[in-house]
């Protein structure tokens, strides 16, 4: 079977090709002061031109079909005329079905809020999930948990879409057929008898990272039933190398605590721990708190360098960004730790860069955090503990405690182990739990080879995948929202996961496939979860502290302690690693698929990926200087052939990426996978090598000819070349707050317009938003919050590559300075809901205008979709249903949708409402107690879910909100403000804090 | 060449036009008939329900409010309508063999709900929220009618939105005290702009606001 798309594809009509030498010479002339979203740009190329001096794409709004649009009107004139009777129909008698018995917490029309918890990469992450009558919504972050603190990844806002996917696996399979559970459990009882003779030597459990301390127990358990058998882990994004880190530094596995909230400077070893992290949401607010500019005082930042080899979301929040490929990253931390008095092979590249660094942490000793990523090797993670020790950071910025799994394992070695004995025909009977291995397991250890020779294979699993095709047992698994069952954090915080509903298609969770081996016929979750805590003997009252935890999605006295640790003898001199040469190919988790098991959620394949704006596929990440020196472009297909494999892949020019290295997303390419993700993008997977499962070197390519078309939305909505973003430094702000403003134009005053400025006085609310650009860390939490929110639909890669995508916030990337080392700066863009605004001017049936609060409503019944708003809006922030995105919902995907916002229809335009919503959610309670609604009581959608608290919604009229405070600080400014739109969102300018001595 | 067009054909063409602008005015009041008749609005049309339930005997005869069955009238967007469980408190021990209450005794006997046709019915695209409505003193039989007269329900006003907004344009026309909303006797009395004028101020509605389309519509 040829599964690979790029050789199938037909060369597209090329534009004229980029020249990149050209476009350097461009910006030396500018100076490096120019910002820029895309290379085309800087080219100037006449496609792009014509491209941005179009509202939408060319070919979006003309009718592409061989008949003329004009022909096409006249031969169905008669018919449209008709047509418009059937708007005459009478309207359909609706049903209204009651309760038979009411819930006693049932409001009809109120939704319930319960607490529950998601895991994501073997933690817990606590959320509250809305329910409307019994159906999920939408996720939020539990304030109480440690690893939300209210705030939300792209990964736990999508998870509700992939409770409605309609390609979930819906039956029990045995073969490939229908079966039930029943008899699953009688094949499972015979199946255990044989084993038992031998106390289970032939058995063996797979799972991935374990977040349940319950589900630990219960396979505990059934190890000490059976003491032959074998419980082994993988996971693809696995956190070995942290784990071996820290057994290297200190000769036993700790958990390593970062208090960025402490940090004055921080270096970043190829680190993206604000979002790859397990805790990486509370690592973003924590560096965000040590970054937002306070008023006062002079204003004081934390300063962070970071060396890697492709633009992460932490990389390009640092002040000193170092591309350089993930091999020479040892080398680095040992000039480093030279630097700090550390014994260590070390040498002297990056001299400049290392010793500013050096100098800024020995200032800053104790005050400081250095932090190794989990696809650098143990040794670097050692140096790393080894120079936060030197520095005295540890106590202070760091602690350390024991890991939440009572006897961690290496996953790799597990994983290779297991592989072994299916080879060797040693195992009878495999119990999958989760996980796809016949996809994700590195492509040397052949997994799905040896799971042929296994005669009894049991997966649970919430797709039939790649791996299911493998297996004799398919058994559904629940989804978290439809499960008993519960979840540590990174620090050891446990949360009960409870169900919003009852499993749509009968899915099991682990703790009933692994109970119903135990003891048959095995118990219910609920029973099985709630024994487990009361067990452990924590809680005087259990039932009522049962009950407290499951309101508060939080248990007590759960977390860790910190534990004591001392350095390992002997830890610095392990063999340092020679840097690869020649290129090198990099492993990284897609940053919106994740390992691939977001594969088929269509929100997450929508979304433009941080930096590239890249949606539905992957790509070869290069550097500017690979592609000049290959002569590629963006979507020319190369051949990667790394350790003896070879796949095709079409390539994305990325600035800042290092030279020689090659990053290439995991993920896609999924052979067995749901609609939604089928053919997108290429396995990469498939050239992972054991023991190059982060990175290695001795990679080639090969221009194939061919190319794939990508759709990136970052050319779309754009505005010219005008002072959109605005960026500064730190000390020039404390010479003159008031810098930014300085460089742009004045404000126009409210007087100058042409309409009766008294006319509007907003007495009453006055609603408006700040985005602190100085904290966004462009990790699009927000695109993915409105979009579960406002039922924004998915409308796939072909009509986003005709710019018709609909997500109401989109994050802008600019790029600043040379190709190789651009300065990185990210920008929500919402609606700006301006006073004074274009749209409404030109609605030729008022179907957009200002209320009496300032809110730039958008009033679907009335548009007739003439997109003469869009057409006129300053901001390119209106988005139009250019097809029936909704058509053809199944009645389970229609559960998903909020029950308050408007479904829209085709031809309607429709754009960033501040979640108007919520704001009559909060008004009407506020009214009915005859009170104003108080700061705060509103948060929009975008607002809560960002983990750096860079959005704030409020009321303009009251001097003391959040709002008006932030919008008083003299960073922020209006974009285009000077085109007198009065925009209500404004933005705090970026400031940055690089170090005087290092030009970077 | 002979004339083409007898002095006729003038008398033929005028008529013919005077026919063209009948037909379209025509046209255009049977339109508007329509749209504006009980057909279309459904006003005035009993709705043929599952059990014939007769709010005229349950509050006219027997004194029931409203809130007995329509339970979150105060507190929510949605009035409620009663799960069985409500009806079989007075019907577990009345009329326990009555036929018209077969549906009753079947729902709650398979737990399958009874499946009311709704009567008053807003467009997908209105967010009209009672909890507000009747905190703000608009009293059920503004926009109900004198649901204890009918004997089976129907819908009394066309609930379009030229409709709605006359009072959002003047509430003071329609509002009443507080304690008066499920009173479905209280009749407007004599001063009534005056009162209304009066509750406007006390219970603080946001006349400027209230017109927004974003009151409405999400």
């Amino acid at each position: 079977m040829n599964c690979d798309p790029y050789k199938r594809k037909p060369a597209q009509p090329k534009e004229p090709r980029l020249d990149l030498a050209q476009i350097r010479a461009r910006l030396a002339e500018l100076g490096g002061k120019q910002y820029w979203r895309c290379l085309e740009e800087i080219a100037g190329t006449d496609s792009f031109a014509d491209f941005v001096h179009r509202e939408f794409p060319a070919g979006v709004s003309e009718w592409r079909d061989d008949i003329s649009r004009r022909h096409f009107v006249r031969i169905m004139g008669a018919s449209f005329a008709l047509a418009g009777l059937g708007a005459c129909t009478k309207q359909p008698v609706e049903k209204i079905v009651p309760y038979v018995k009411q819930p006693p917490e049932v409001t009809p029309g109120k939704a319930l809020y319960f607490a529950t918890a998601m895991t994501f990469g073997g933690f817990g992450l606590g959320v509250i999930a809305t329910s409307h009558e019994g159906r999920p919504t939408k996720i939020e972050g539990n304030p109480d948990h440690p690893a939300s603190l209210g705030a939300t990844s792209v990964f736990a806002q999508a998870s509700v879409l992939d409770l409605y996917d309609p390609d979930r696996s819906q039956a029990l399979l045995h073969g490939g057929e229908p079966s039930n559970w029943e008899a699953f459990l009688s094949a499972m009882n015979t199946e255990m008898a044989v084993q038992k003779m031998t106390q289970g030597a032939k058995v063996r459990i797979l799972t991935q990272s374990v977040a349940s301390p319950t589900l630990r127990s219960q396979l505990q358990a059934l190890l000490t039933a059976w003491p032959a058998a074998k419980w082994c882990q993988w996971d693809p994004i696995t956190r070995d190398n942290v784990r071996e880190g820290a057994r290297l530094a200190f000769g036993q596995i700790v958990e390593t605590h970062y208090q960025f909230d402490k940090a004055d400077m921080i270096v970043a070893l190829d680190s993206d721990f604000l979002f790859t992290h397990p805790a990486s949401l509370r690592y973003a607010r924590q560096f965000a708190d040590r970054r937002r500019v306070k008023q006062g005082g002079t204003a004081t930042m934390n300063r962070m360098y970071a060396a890697e080899p492709t633009p992460s979301m932490t990389g390009v929040m640092a002040d000193h960004r170092l591309p350089i490929a993930a091999s020479e990253i040892e080398a680095l931390a040992r000039a480093l730790a030279a630097e700090m008095g550390i014994a260590t092979a070390a040498s002297d590249a990056h001299a400049a860069w290392v010793r500013a660094a050096a100098t800024d942490l020995h200032q800053h000793a104790g005050k400081s955090i250095v932090i190794a990523g989990e696809g650098q090797p143990a040794s670097v993670h050692a140096l790393a503990h080894q120079i936060n020790e030197s520095l005295g950071n540890i106590g202070r910025t760091i602690v350390y405690t024991l890991v939440i799994e009572p006897s961690p394992v290496s996953q790799l070695d597990s994983l290779r182990a297991l592989t072994n004995d299916m080879k060797s025909g040693s195992v009878d009977l495999l119990v999958m739990l989760a996980g796809n291995p016949v996809f994700d397991a590195p492509a040397d250890l052949d997994f799905a080879g040896a799971l042929e020779k296994v005669r009894t294979c049991v997966r649970l699993g919430a797709d039939e995948n790649e791996t299911s095709r493998y297996c004799h047992w398919h058994i559904p698994a629940a989804h978290y929202l439809e499960s008993w069952s519960d979840a540590l954090a990174f620090d050891g915080t446990a949360s009960i996961v409870q169900p919003l509903l009852e499993p749509l298609y009968g899915g099991k969770t682990a703790h009933e496939v692994i109970d119903a081996l135990l003891r048959q016929p095995g118990g219910d979750a609920y029973d099985i979860v709630r024994a487990y805590w009361a067990s452990r003997n924590l809680f005087p009252d259990f039932e009522k502290s049962w009950r407290q935890a499951l309101s508060d999605g939080v248990l007590p006295h759960t977390v860790l302690p910190v534990s004591p640790v001392t350095p390992a003898a002997g830890a610095a001199n392990p063999n340092p690693a020679q840097a690869a040469q020649g290129l090198e190919l990099v492993f990284r988790p897609d940053p919106a698929t994740w390992d691939g098991s977001f594969n088929n959620n269509g929100w997450l394949q929508e979304l433009a990926r941080p930096i590239t704006k890249l949606t539905w596929d992957n790509a070869a990440l290069i550097s500017p200087v690979l592609a000049e020196r290959e002569r590629l472009q963006d979507g020319d297909v190369i051949e990667l052939n790394f350790r003896n494999r070879t796949v095709s892949a079409p390539v994305c020019i990325v600035p800042g990426q290092a030279e020689n290295s090659v990053t290439v997303h995991l993920g896609y390419g999924r052979e067995r996978t749901g609609r939604v993700g089928a053919g997108a993008g290429f396995n990469a997977y498939a050239l992972r090598a054991s023991d190059a499962l982060w990175h290695g070197g001795g990679l080639q390519i090969r221009k194939t000819g061919a190319t794939y078309p990508l759709s990136m939305t970052q050319k779309y909505h754009r505005m010219e070349g005008r002072d959109i973003i605005r960026v500064g430094l730190l000390d020039e702000f404390n010479a003159n707050p008031r810098f930014i403003d300085a460089l742009a134009e004045p404000r126009p005053g409210k007087e100058e317009t042409l309409y009766n400025p008294k006319e509007f006085q907003y007495r009453g609310y006055k609603w408006g938003m700040s985005i602190d650009l100085n904290v966004c860390i462009g990790c699009n939490a927000c695109t993915i919050a409105c979009q579960a929110e406002n039922n924004i639909p998915v409308v796939g890669k072909d009509q986003v590559a005709r710019g018709r995508d609909m997500q109401w916030i989109r994050v802008d990337s600019y790029f600043r300075g040379s190709l190789d080392a651009p300065e990185i700066d990210h920008q929500p863009v919402p609606c700006m809901h301006c006073e004074n605004a274009p749209c409404e001017l030109v609605c030729p049936v008022g179907a957009t205008m200002t209320d009496d609060e300032g809110l730039n409503v958008q009033v679907y019944n009335r548009c007739i979709g003439t997109r003469y708003c869009s057409n006129n809006c300053p901001y390119k922030v209106r988005r139009f249903n250019f097809l029936e995105f909704n058509a053809g919902m199944t009645l389970v995907q229609k559960m998903m949708k909020n029950p308050d916002v408007t479904v829209r229809s085709r031809g309607v335009m429709e754009k960033c409402t501040y979640c108007t919503q919520r704001i009559n959610a909060a008004r009407i309670p506020a009214e009915e107690a005859d009170r104003k609604i108080r700061d705060g009581e509103i948060v929009t959608a975008c607002q809560a879910a960002c983990p750096t608290g860079a959005i704030v919604f409020g009321d303009l009229n009251d001097p003391d909100s959040r709002v008006s405070k932030l919008k008083a600080q003299p960073l922020d400014y209006w974009m285009l403000g000077e085109l007198n739109t009065r925009p209500r969102t404004s933005y705090l300018a970026k400031l940055r804090n690089p170090n005087p001595e290092l030009k970077s | 060449m002979g004339q083409l067009f007898s002095p006729r054909s003038n008398t033929i063409a005028r008529a013919s036009i005077a026919c063209v602008a009948l037909l379209i005015v025509g046209t255009a009041w049977v339109t508007d008939a329509v749209f504006w008749s009980p057909y279309t609005t459904w006003v005035g049309v009993p709705r043929e329900q599952p059990v014939p339930f007769s709010h005229k005997h349950h509050v006219q005869g027997l004194g029931i409010d409203c809130r007995y069955c329509h339970t979150s009238v105060e507190t929510s967007h949605y009035a409620g309508l009663p799960p069985t469980e409500t009806c079989m408190t007075c019907h577990s021990r009345l009329w326990t063999q009555a036929a018209l209450l077969e549906p009753v005794r079947q729902s709650l006997a398979t737990g399958v709900p009874i499946q009311w046709n709704r009567v008053n019915d807003l467009p997908d695209f209105v967010y009209f929220d009672h909890s507000i409505h009747v905190n703000k003193g608009v009293g059920c039989v503004s926009c109900h009618g004198q649901v204890d007269e009918m004997p089976l329900t129907w819908k009394e006003h066309t609930l379009y939105m030229k409709w709605c907004l006359q009072c959002h344009r003047a509430p003071q026309d329609e509002l009443r005290p507080r304690e008066e909303v499920f009173n479905m006797a209280w009749q407007k009395p004599q001063n009534q702009q005056q009162l209304g004028t009066r509750l406007i101020a006390k219970y603080h509605v946001q006349v400027s606001h209230i017109e927004n389309c974003s009151v409405c519509h999400h």
